[in-house]
């Protein structure tokens, strides 16, 4: 079932990015592209996984959530104005400090990034340990 | 391993059918929120110092904010001069500009300094079919316009020193304050009697000016 939750989430956040990018017509900056590169193909191996009931899928989808999890927090931080804006790798076309969204005064796209990304792992963590 | 199956194909179903009538969902609620801010600022659409062709009574506004240096402006051309050829005691249109492009500025200066002479439509035609030579994207060369300015029929020489008339930049500041507020973010964006089309498309604009003149 760890698996199948994992994989949940990762279509979620994949039909929800296409949603807010596609339907709402946000441009996603250069930061949630890459977030993107890693959450969409974890649709996929995950997917496939679970059909398969394959728990071995964690050294392949974990790394791939790492990166994922890694850029959401440097995201994060840039939104945050933790990190200067001036040190964020976007500075044409849409700035990654723009928020499109915010609700509750903290949830925005990198946020539910993130959040995801932190399930997948935790999951993944769990479906992985439950083999051995 | 059977009931595994079943969840994946179901949820994939069902985030499915979420996602499609979300979607369907949230582009009517748009367009209709997008409609009656229109109608709100009816003002905007028609100002007094637009260039404009067709009876000022006719049963039917067209208004379109163009950019000269763009290629669905251009290709929308000839289809909205049929229109108004087809129409032509039913149908006005007037022109807003929306200068996304950089060389459209030039481009409006000229055909607001051809106005003067009474020779609009003629320069704005020239402008467009010559556009791929001026307003190649990898390539622009705005100072090409000049040279096909004579195939117009205008005074050359007036233009150019009309060309710098600080009303023409006012008009063209109206126009990108009007398009802002009305959410006009592409070109060519029609307004039919005060209504966005619902859709993009020559049978889109067509429709919905025979639904205006009945």
């Amino acid at each position: 079932m760890n698996l199948i939750f994992s994989w949940l989430i990762a279509l979620i956040a994949t039909l929800g990015s296409l949603f807010f990018s596609d339907v709402m017509g946000f441009i996603p900056c250069s930061l949630c592209w890459y977030q993107r590169i890693a959450m969409y193909p974890l649709v996929l191996i995950l997917g496939l996984a679970a059909w398969k009931n394959r728990n071995d899928v964690t050294l392949y989808a974990l790394p791939l959530s790492i990166i994922g999890w890694l850029l959401a927090l440097y995201h994060l931080g840039v939104q945050y104005e933790i990190i200067p804006e001036s040190a964020s790798p976007c500075v044409q076309g849409i700035p990654c400090s723009s928020m499109y969204i915010n609700w509750l005064g903290f949830i925005t796209i990198p946020f539910l990034s993130f959040t995801a990304f932190s399930f997948i792992i935790i999951l993944l963590w769990k479906s992985h340990h439950e083999k051995h | 391993m059977k009931n595994t199956k079943t969840i994946i194909l179901a949820s994939v179903a069902l985030l499915l059918a979420i996602f499609l009538g979300a979607a369907v969902w949230y582009k009517k609620s748009e367009a209709t929120k997008y409609a009656s801010e229109v109608i709100e600022q009816q003002d905007r659409l028609v100002r007094p110092h637009a260039a404009s062709t067709g009876p000022a009574d006719a049963k039917v506004t067209l208004v379109e904010f163009l950019d000269p240096e763009c290629e669905s402006c251009r290709a929308f051309f000839p289809f909205v001069k049929q229109l108004l050829n087809k129409y032509p005691n039913d149908l006005r249109l007037v022109v807003r500009y929306a200068p996304f492009h950089p060389n459209a500025k030039t481009a409006i200066k000229i055909m607001e300094a051809a106005r003067k002479q009474d020779k609009y439509w003629e320069t704005m035609a020239v402008l467009f079919y010559y556009q791929p030579s001026w307003g190649d994207h990898h390539n622009p060369q705005p100072e090409l316009m000049w040279n096909y300015l004579p195939e117009a029929g205008v005074d050359v020489e007036k233009i150019r020193a009309d060309f710098d008339d600080p009303k023409i930049d006012e008009l063209i500041a109206i126009d990108v304050e009007d398009l802002k507020a009305l959410g006009v973010k592409a070109t060519p964006t029609f307004f039919v009697n005060g209504q966005p089309l619902e859709k993009f498309g020559y049978e889109h604009l067509e429709a919905a000016i025979e639904a205006a003149l009945k």
